[in-house]
Parts: structure tokens; sequence; C-alpha cells
């Protein structure tokens, strides 16, 4: 059962290269995405027998972020579908320097769409960290030609980017697995294989010094993909010139599989008692990453831009959590939720805005609210949860993350976290109101862009409602698994 | 054995170097390859007890993809690009033997405060395998042309593989394939994208590949 969930996707992916039609490879797309849906919802009532000897196994980590997965996929698979329809065939015009290109062909696309979350799930679901990490570099592969459906020079040089940085990130991280071996090889035994609980069960025979290595190693190696500041600088990049579905899938789900690459070495590290050293690396470049972000998205020309530096932020803000410790935990975990519904919104929102005005530049968008009505509410409801106003579930775990830090004492980490949430709040505030408000231009009116689609509106209204849910109640089932995630991470359930 | 080890280890070391002198990715391919194929047979080299089926057929696979197929790949990537040479770099050549030197003696340091779980297999590769991969970072980062960082791509990972075969690592055979064929995978896509890059800039100099960023010079602003 468990490998269904990887193998149904991967299936449909390889199906999706040869179906010559483009009607049913839509369907195909659906289709794969709600089945996908069906079966995580069905693991939240039948926990999934291990597999291959503890090799893959739903842990409750692993439950979480897959379910965050697979709703993101079906939603981004809604929106493709529209979004495939609505772009032209053959030559094209860019939308920033209006010269001709073509897009890939939609098979390859949608190909490597269902190939993506048929990787993410196996990173998702393997508890060995061989696996793991093939895993890992699989969907960096996968995912380099969605970068480059639109075929220009800006998203070769964005795609070259992505696949030499987290190539050699993620090779890092292969070191780090090496490490790891040698922190289990005993003199004149086998060695600890390199299964979670095998390693967390038998964490006092592992070497102390190679285990550290082997954390750092994985978290820079893993880090990088999961766009830690000073390691993010393909991610702006990539999120810029991707097709908005693929921004909002690699922001929403892609990090997060990184970051449970980390969380993976965080919980070896704490049972072998160097929980100390790996939260408190952790914490700083969870800080780091809040901080260069706040750098760059004060005064971003560029909106898609600004919400992938708002990825790098919070991804910082995840990481800091899990490194605070304490009830931090279950708020950083919360936070990756409310992060992942928002951001995967909002870059939906941008594709819709880029559809109407071609073009990704700030000034260029004006009168959002009257162009597109109710594009432009969300696009205010986004702004507003991704800077964690309440009542938004941003607001929620974000608020938790700063009690948590007052209350170990983590003075100084707590008010530079304010100030940068603060700076970002500002930097994004003139962004998105400016583009919100004021009058379109008169030219935009009389050329009478698209109506906004059904499809391409829901996704993103459904995910807004349900992160102003989530700041409102949580429901029993959600707290539960969160509180048990948190224990597994050595933090306050 | 000590000193067929020894002989192979100083040809690793000299190819390396090599690479970092030559210009002509012909001859930069070919060194690559070499170094891949040792590198696949490192394990038998170490313990002549060591024929088992799994053993060999993990070296053979290994050999196979670096000896001949990544070599292929990538010739056919040169010539589709229609370049043979790399022409600018951002090190000079000579430099860039100068800083090797200076990184082997960085990876003879670092390994020789490093405590090995089998310290008398591993006295010579260990500091080798930090060697290459340090070198391949250095290609990366120093080569302009597209083709030339995926080479480095390979020497680095070359390095791991050293790394991990030469202290015989015990790590599962679907593990090992595994990663060699995300390896394969990654130089394919690499090889199909160094294609387009040519075909959309007339070369495949990556410093063209520099129009986004957040602070651009204000020539390039200019430019735009």
């Amino acid at each position: 059962m468990i490998l269904a969930a990887c193998l149904i996707p991967f299936a449909a992916g390889l199906l999706a290269f040869f179906v010559p039609w483009d009607k049913p490879r839509r369907v195909l797309l659906i289709l794969t995405a709600l089945a996908h849906a069906g079966l995580v919802a069905a693991f939240w009532f039948i926990l999934p027998e291990p597999r291959v000897g503890g090799w893959f196994e739903l842990d409750t980590i692993g439950k979480y972020f897959l379910s965050i997965t697979s709703l993101l996929f079906l939603a981004a698979a809604c929106y493709g579908v529209a979004y495939l329809s609505g772009e032209d065939r053959g030559d094209r015009t860019d939308v920033e320097e209006g010269f001709i290109f073509q897009n890939a062909p939609e098979a390859v696309f949608t190909g490597c769409l269902l190939m993506f979350l048929a990787t993410m799930t196996l990173v998702l679901i393997s508890q060995h960290f061989g696996i793991l990490w093939i895993a890992m570099e699989a969907t960096t592969l996968v995912s380099a030609p969605l970068i480059y459906f639109h075929r220009h020079h800006r998203s070769i040089e964005a795609t070259w980017k992505y696949l030499l940085i987290c190539s050699v990130g993620i090779a890092l991280a292969l070191l780090g697995n090496l490490f790891l071996v040698i922190a289990g090889s005993i003199e004149g035994q086998k060695a600890v294989p390199l299964v979670l609980s095998e390693l967390i069960g038998r964490h006092g025979e592992l070497n102390v010094l190679w285990l550290k290595a082997a954390f750092l190693f994985l978290l820079v190696g893993y880090g990088t993909k999961m766009g830690l500041a000073p390691l993010h600088t393909w991610l702006p990049d990539a999120h810029s010139e991707a097709p908005s579905v693929v921004s909002a899938l690699l922001s929403g789900a892609l990090l997060n599989c990184a970051l449970v690459g980390i969380l993976r070495t965080h919980q070896v590290c704490a049972a072998a008692g160097l929980g100390e050293m790996s939260s408190e690396l952790l914490r700083g470049f969870g800080l780091l990453s809040m901080f260069f972000a706040a750098l760059f998205i004060l005064r971003q020309p560029d909106f898609k831009r600004m919400l992938a530096y708002s990825s790098v932020e919070h991804m910082g803000i995840v990481a800091l959590g899990i490194g605070l410790g304490g009830s931090a935990v279950f708020g950083g975990l919360f936070h990756a939720v409310n992060h992942s519904l928002t951001k995967a919104a909002l870059f939906f929102i941008a594709g819709n805005i880029m559809a109407a005005y071609n073009t990704k530049s700030v000034s260029g968008v004006q009168g959002l609210l009257r162009m597109l009505p109710v594009s432009g509410i969300l696009w205010i409801a986004g702004f507003l949860a991704i800077t964690g106003s309440p009542p938004f579930g941003s607001f929620l775990s974000e608020f938790i993350i700063l009690k948590s830090a007052l209350d170990q004492g983590h003075y100084y980490a707590a008010v530079i976290y304010l100030v940068v949430l603060a700076a970002i709040f500002a930097g994004m505030a003139m962004i998105f109101l400016n583009m919100a408000q004021g009058v379109p231009a008169p030219e935009m009116k009389m050329s009478g862009a698209r109506k906004e689609s059904v499809m391409m509106v829901f996704p993103p209204a459904v995910f807004c409602v349900l992160v102003l849910l989530l700041g409102i109640y949580i429901p029993e089932f959600l707290r539960e698994t969160l509180r048990e995630a948190a224990r597994l991470l050595g933090g306050l359930g | 054995m000590q000193e067929l080890t020894e002989i192979v280890m100083v040809f690793l070391i000299l190819a390396n170097l090599w690479l970092l002198a030559s210009s002509r990715l012909m001859v930069c391919i070919r060194i690559v390859a070499c170094q891949g194929i040792v590198i696949s047979l490192l394990p038998f080299l170490i313990n002549r007890h060591l024929l088992l089926t799994e053993f060999l057929a993990v070296a053979g696979v290994t050999a196979a993809l670096k000896g001949f197929v990544f070599p292929w790949l990538l010739r056919r990537a040169m010539r589709e690009a229609k370049v043979r040479r790399e022409i600018e770099t951002s090190v000079p050549y000579s430099v860039s033997v100068l800083i090797g030197i200076l990184i082997l003696a960085i990876s003879l340091w670092i390994s020789s405060r490093l405590p090995m779980p089998k310290p008398e297999l591993t006295e010579l590769i260990v500091p080798v395998s930090f060697f290459t991969i340090l070198v391949g970072l250095f290609v990366i980062v120093s080569r302009v042309m597209a083709l030339s960082q995926v080479l480095g791509y390979l020497v680095f990972e070359n390095g791991i593989y050293a790394f991990g075969v030469a202290l015989l690592l015990e790590q599962p055979l679907w593990v090992e394939l595994g990663i060699l064929l995300d390896v394969f995978v990654a130089v394919f896509v690499m090889g199909i994208m160094i294609f387009h890059i040519s075909r959309e800039f007339d070369n495949i100099n990556t410093d063209q590949l520099s129009e986004l960023a957040d602070w651009n010079s204000p020539e390039k602003e200019g430019r735009r």
C-alpha cells in the first residue's frame, strides 16, 4: 500500500509521456492527483504496513508532510489544467523583453509533473537515508524540465543554476550519508544500517564526532535544496522563471521535502545527545535566512521573486521553530502547513495576474481589485496570511514560536525575529497594496483581459479559507498529529 | 600490493592536476573517464578477497557508466555545441595548478586529523579522495563553460565515490545502484541543457547566464 503512493504517479508519469492527445493527458493528471490524495487520506485511517525491512514506512512526520504535498498537488493539477489550456500554441511573445519563444511539449511537462509527485512521495516515505538521498536528487532532476517549460534564455539560466547548485548541494549530502555510515561502523561488527529507527535505537554505539560531521554536511546539502540562506541562490531565479503552478509546488511541497531530510538527521542527533548542537545550527540558519529574505523583499521590483524570497523567510521560521525546541517545534511544524497553503495560493494568483497584465514587475500592475476582483481579494487575503496577521493560521504559528523563544530566554533571537517580521510586513505591504489599489491603465481595460476562470480562482480561494480556518480552530486530529511529530523531534507536544 | 596502491594514488593526483591545467575539452573528458574507471576498481585493489558477485556488479556498472557512457554523452554535447576548448576561465591555468597543489596540501592536512575506522587501509586514499572532491568543486566554480562545469561535477562525484568505496563502507546494493542511476540522469539532463544553452546563445559559456540577479551592475541595467 505504501509503495502504491509512489508507484501510481510514477506509472502515470511514464504514461503521460506517450499520450499524444492533450485532453486525455490532462484527465490523467487530475485522476492521478485524485487517486494520490485519496490514498493519502486513507493512510490517516489505516496506517500502511512498513515495507522492505522498514526502509519504507510512514511515520507521523512523513504522514503530515505527505498530506500537505498531496493536497497541494491536487490543487496544482486543477489549476494546471486550466493553465495549460490557456497557454498559446506555437510561437509566443515574452512578457518582459518581447522576443518570440516556444513552450516545451506539454507531454513532457505533464509527465515530469507526475514524476515530481512520485519522487517527493518517495522522499517522504523512505526511512533509509540512502533512499532518501536518491529520491531527493531525483526530485531535482525531474523538476528541472518543469522550470524550463517556457523555452527562453532566462529560464535556461534559472534551470542551469537550479540543476548545478542543487546537484552539488545534494552531493554534499551524500558525503554526509557516508559520514553517517562511518559513525555507525564499530570495530569487528556489522555497521549500523542507515535506517532511521535503527540509528535512533542504537544511538549509544554511534561515533559522536562523525555524527557531528554528518549532520553538518546533510544540513548544508539538504539546506541548499530547502533554501536556507546563504545557500538559497537558486531559489528566487527558479521560482520566478518557472510557470506559476510549478513555483507553487516547488515552494509549497519541495522545500518541505528537503526540510524532512534535515529533520530525520536532527532526530538521530537528538537521540545521540547532539541535540544541542543541531538545534543551535538550525536556529542560526533560520535567523540568517529570515534576515537575508527581508533584505531582498524590501523594494523588490518583481512580485514573483518577492514570493520566492518570502519562501526563504518562512523556511527560516520553520527551522528556527524546530531549533528552539519545546513548544516551538509544534509551532514550526504548524507553520509549515500554513506556509505551504498560503504560498501555493499566492503563486496561483500571481499566475492569474501575469496572464492578465503580462508582466512580473510590481510597478506594471495597478488596480488589481478592479481588474480581477476575485484574484484581487485573494491577493490581499494572501498578503495578510503570509505576513502572519491575525486571524490567519500563520499568526498563530508565528506567535507560538515567539512565545516559546521568550519562555526559553532566547531574547536576542526573539528580538531579531520580531524586527525582521516587521520589516517584511512593511516591505510586502508596499508591494501588495500598490498592486491591488489604483486604477488599471486604460488600455488594459480596453484589451479586456481574460475573465478569471473558475479553475484558476477556486484552488487559491480554498487554500486561503483553509489557512483562515486553521487560525480560528485547529482540528483535534491535526493537533494530535502535530503533537506526536513534535515529540519525535524532541519538542513538547 | 602497497606499491600498486601508491602508484594508483599518484595517478589520481596527477590526473586531477592535469585536468586543472588542460584547456582541451576532449583531453579533460578522457582524464575524467580514466579517473572514473580507476576509482570504480579501487575496492579490489584494497582488498583482493572481494570478488563477490555483488561487488563485481556494482564495479562493472560504475566503470561502464563513468568510463564509457558519460564520455560518450559529453562528447555528443561537445559536438552539438561545436566547441573544442575552453578559452576564457575566471582563473588562469597556471594559477589553477598552483591552487590545485594548495588544495592537495589542505586535504592531506585535514585527513591527517580525522580519526578513521581502519587507518592502515585508508592512509592514502582518504586525502586523495578529498583532493578529488575539492578539485571538482574548484573546476565548477572557476570554469566558465557549461560543459566544464559538468566535468567538475563528475570529478566531485568521483571523489565522493572514492571516499565511500575505498573505506569499504557497506551500502546495500540497491542504494549503490540508485545513486549511480541518479548521477547518470543528472549528466543526461545536464547534457540536454548544454544543447539548449548552445542553441540559445551560440556558445556554452555560463557567464552569459547572469541576467537574473537582484543587484545588477549599472551597465547591465542600461542594456536591459
